[in-house]
Formats: C-alpha cells, structure tokens, sequence
C-alpha cells in the first residue's frame, strides 16, 4: 500500500519525536462494514508508531472490545485514545481523521504525553486543580481550520492536568449528525459538558471560566 | 485530508524572557509584527515577539496573489516563510500569548498576559491587526452559532452541498465566495453597494456558475427558528423588503481595528485605528503602532509588512537617543 506519509513529512516528525522521553500507546476504536475514514486512520496511526519506538498501537474494535471501548467513553469510529506510559487514559481523545491541520494537536498530544509537558501558569495550574466535577470537552473541528487545534490542544491540556476532564476532537464532517445536534455553523466550537459552548480558539481561561461556572 | 500541515512551532524555540528588559518589545505575529521584528534584530536590538498566533490574518488567506513574488502562495506558506527568516535570526516568539494590558510607569512599558504573566519592554510596537466586523443586524448573536460564520477556509466544509449566503463585496468577500462555492451548492453574494474587490477577483467570481449576486442590497436581520434559515433584505432600488434563504451566512464585510486595549493610551481616528505620524510614533512616546491597527491606508499584507519596517526602524532610531 502507498504511504500516506511522505518522505517529507516523516523527516519532520522523526525529528519532533525524537524528543520523546516516555512510552505511549495509541488505542484506536474501528468497526467492520461501513466506517468512514477507519481504514485512514488505521494506516496513519500505524504509520506514526513506525516513527519511534516510544510509540505502541493497538487496533480494537468497538463493539468486539465493548468493554474497553466504555472504559474510555469510546463511542465513535473511528476514535483513539492517547495513554500515558502507564498505560493510563489521561483524557486524551480524537474522533475522526486527524490530518490537514489537526496532524498539530495530534503530535501536541502525543509529545505532551511522553513527556514533554509544556508549562502553564501557577495561577492556572491552581484553578485546574481545583475542578473537582466531571468535565467532558468537546471541540469541533474541520481539518481545513487553522485555529482549530489550539483548542483541541487546550481540552487536551486540561484533561492532562486534572483526571477529572476529558477533552476529545471532533472532525465535523466525519460525524455529521453529531455536528448538527451541537449546531455545529462555525469551528472551532467548544462544547463542555453537552451545555455550554465557546466559539473560535478561546484562550485556557475562557475554559476555566466556564467549567468553573458549571 | 491526506495533506498534513505540519507547523515547525515543535522544534527547539528560543524563548521569551519575563526577567528581562527587551529594547523592542512587539505585540503581535501578523506580517506587521515579524517584519518589524526583522527589522529590529537586523539592527541589534533585544527584541521578542508576543502573540495570539503567528500568522494573524495571513492565516485564514486561502491564496495570496498580490504579494511581491509570491504570486499563489497560501497564506500559511507565507506565514511559514516569515517565521523562519524571523527565526533564523535567533528572535524569541511567545505564542498563545494573549495581551491584556499594556502600561508605560517610569519610562518602561509593561505588558500583561491574560494569564498574569509580564514582559517589559523599552519600547513596544503594537501589530495587532483587525477582527472580522460583524453586520450589527437583529439575529446576528442569536445565529452566532448556529449558521454564521466568519472564517471561510475554516468553515466552507461544513457547508457541503448547501446553500450558502456571503456578506460584502470587497477583496476577502470575493475570495471567500470563490472559496465556498467550491464546496457549497450555490453561494449568494448580497452587498449593500458596489463592489469594492480587485477586478481580476471580481471576474473570477463571475465565472463560477453556482454563484448569484445581488448588489445594492442591504441585510436587515438573519432569519429562523434555530438555526438560521436566511436573510432579510432591502433592495436598494426597488425600495422593497423580501427573504433570500440560505443555510448558512458568511459574514465577509470587513475589518475593526484591534485598539480597544489601547485606547485610554494613545489618540485614535473615528475608525478606531490607532493614529500615527510617517514614522509609525503613536501619541505615547517610545509607543509604535504598524499594520491594519494604524491609521496606515489600504489594509494589505505588503503595506502591513512595510509599516512594521517603519516602525522598527523608527524605534531604533528613537533608542538611540535615550
Ligand atoms: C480572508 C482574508 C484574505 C486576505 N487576503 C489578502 C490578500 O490576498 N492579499 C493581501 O495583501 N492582504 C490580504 N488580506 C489582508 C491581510 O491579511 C492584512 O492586511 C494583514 O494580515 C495585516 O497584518 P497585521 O500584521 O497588521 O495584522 P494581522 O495579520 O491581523 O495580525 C495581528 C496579530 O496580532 C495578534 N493579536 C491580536 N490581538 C492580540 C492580543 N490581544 N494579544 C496578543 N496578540 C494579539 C494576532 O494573533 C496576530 O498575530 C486578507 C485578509 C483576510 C481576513
């Protein structure tokens, strides 16, 4: 099969990941029959773990592995999860193919979670840690959307810091339905806990904000 | 979706200094801000670039053709292109950098993040650019999420085989209306005069067979239950009131200057753009405004790029003497 990276871009990500100081794993959801972009994914995560050894993929199936699927509230295909290098689900979640512009918050989160965090403020480290209700971030996208994973990198980043938060990309084409129950007009758009919404990339305290607000 | 547009922002980085004294501090990454960051290493001068993200608005900019040399670029080309020669210079950049406040005690300006943390600089040239105008219609906010949208490259996919509404008749309006009916079943373009964009885009658009227009229309209010269903309209002419719908509307009529947080320091137009001499100098000493905040003609990215020029230039000039 022909590589959907080329050797342009595997030079550039070999040399991203080879800051990687920790193990992490990749768990991607699929289903047999009719599943847009599963196959995509597929061959692009597999193609990412290739890059460095920090990196292990794992294919489930979401109905086969129902109960893995539930254990990190897996309910689109195709979905994967991000663990950390025990192994843990740390809220990191992408639905849909992250190509385009997504490909950013994508090696965000992969480099964040072997070990190179990046550093926010003391003040809101403390106002992240003080959440103490379940929190679930969604942040619609289009791979087309240059602002779009700033956000997603911020759900991630907040999930990272607090186990109380999940934060997940949504490519919006790919689940159409999910998009229009969420009146899904303009991306970015933020929805926490299935209620609130922010539009564009707001900065990580009109996140705070509005969890705090919940 | 199988292209990858992969930002070098994951390379080792120099990087902003909250300890330090910057000669040159520059407030904003659009082309104003790094060429005037250029500008202002090539001289010698400590200088660090503070922004919300690099680019600005070169990066909703499908195609740039007006350019010096650079006919058919993206916008994110470019913008990749003015990072790395900003960079190759060793010029530290913060991104994600929002500004909250800017202050000048004792001769040093201080610069406050939205997330508390400070940089000073001896002097600061603000390159922050505009912001989508919005049409200040009934329904606007109502539809803000649910069928308005403001940024064309980001939102046409949603649009696929819909029908779609476009406000404005300048350069980024035609641009964006090219842009959506590539994806979109039909684009309406409604402006209240005559257009205002370059005739070679005005052709183009012409030529796209899925693409009405109707100028000397006036938009009064978006329209529909919970989303948005269309527009209400005046026809110039006719004098007469009626509905186009639509399932969505792109809002393209313009630009506001990005001055709010400046405007108890420094003189502004009746525009709200910040108003400058021929040396980029705001009314606040050792304060330089460049780019499409200034009072500068013509919002382009060349004249934005060569006002921020000016103002390096003219502050280096400016440290000398203190
Ligand atoms: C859709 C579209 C298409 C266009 N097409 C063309 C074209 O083809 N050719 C052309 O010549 N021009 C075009 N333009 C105009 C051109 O993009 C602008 O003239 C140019 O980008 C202005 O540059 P600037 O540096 O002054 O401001 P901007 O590009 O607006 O940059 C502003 C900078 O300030 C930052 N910023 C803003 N507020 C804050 C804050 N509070 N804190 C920190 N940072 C902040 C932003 O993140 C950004 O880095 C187009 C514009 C649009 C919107």
């Amino acid at each position: 099969m022909e590589k959907m990276i080329n050797k342009e871009v595997e030079k550039q990500l070999r040399q991203v990941f080879g800051a990687m100081k920790e193990d992490i794993t990749l768990v991607l959801f699929t289903q047999e029959g009719e599943c847009y972009s599963c196959a995509e994914t597929k061959q692009l995560l597999s193609e990412v773990a290739e890059l460095n050894p920090h990196i292990s993929f794992v294919e489930k199936d979401i109905h086969k592995d129902a109960d893995e699927a539930s254990k990190y509230n897996v309910e689109l295909t195709p979905s994967f999860v991000v663990l950390d290098k025990e192994g843990k689900y740390r809220g990191v979640k992408f639905n849909g193919f992250p190509g385009g512009h997504e490909i950013n918050s994508f090696i965000s989160a992969l480099m964040e979670l072997s070990g190179n965090a990046s550093d926010v403020s003391p003040e809101i480290a403390a106002r992240i840690a003080k959440i103490d209700k379940p929190v679930n971030i969604k942040v619609f996208v289009t791979l087309s959307c240059p602002h779009c994973p700033g956000a997603v990198e911020k759900a991630h980043k907040l999930a990272m810091l607090n186990k109380n938060i999940e934060g997940e990309m949504i490519e919006a084409q790919t689940f159409y339905d999910l998009s229009t129950k969420f009146n899904v007009s303009g991306v970015p758009k933020i929805v926490i806990n299935d209620t609130l919404e922010l539009i564009g990339n707001q900065p990580i305290e009109a996140f705070l904000s509005q969890i705090e607000a919940l | 979706m199988f292209n990858f547009s992969i930002q070098p922002t994951f390379t080792e980085r120099e990087s902003v200094d909250g300890s330090k004294l910057y000669e040159i501090l520059i407030v904003g990454g659009g082309p104003s801000g790094l060429n005037a960051a250029l500008y202002a290493s090539r001289k010698g001068r400590e200088v660090a670039i503070l922004a919300k993200r690099v680019g600005g608005q070169l990066l909703n900019t499908s195609s740039v053709e007006n350019y010096l040399g650079k006919d058919g670029s993206s916008g994110e080309e470019l913008t990749e292109s003015f990072r790395s020669h900003v960079e190759s210079l060793k010029v530290p950049i913060l991104e994600d950098a929002e500004i909250r406040k800017l202050e000048k005690n004792e001769g040093i300006f201080h610069v406050t993040l939205a997330d508390g943390r400070i940089f000073r600089g001896k002097t600061v040239i603000l390159n922050l650019g505009t912001t989508n105008r919005k049409l200040n219609i009934p329904g606007e906010d109502t539809f803000a999420s649910n069928g308005i949208a403001y940024c064309a490259i980001c939102d046409a996919p949603l649009y696929k085989g819909k029908d779609v509404l476009l406000a404005g008749g300048g350069n980024s309006a035609v641009e964006a209306a090219i842009d959506v009916a590539k994806v979109a079943k039909t684009v309406t373009v409604i402006h209240r005069s005559e257009f205002r964009a370059d005739k070679i885009l005005v052709d183009k658009l012409y030529e796209m067979q899925n693409i009405t227009v109707h100028l000397q229309t006036q938009i009064l209010e978006a329209v529909g239950d919970t989303r948005l269903t269309g527009v209400k309209v005046l026809d110039k002419k006719t004098k007469e009131e009626r509905i186009i719908h639509g399932d969505g509307l792109f809002i393209e009529i313009g630009n506001d200057p990005n001055t709010s947080l400046v405007k108890d320091l420094v003189e502004l137009n009746a525009s709200g753009e910040v108003i400058v001499d021929d040396k980029a100098r705001t009314s606040l000493e050792g304060l330089y405004a460049a780019g499409d905040m200034a009072n500068t003609p013509y919002k382009q990215i060349i004249i934005a790029a060569a006002s921020g020029a000016i103002a390096a230039l003219a502050a280096n000039e400016y440290l000398n003497t203190i």
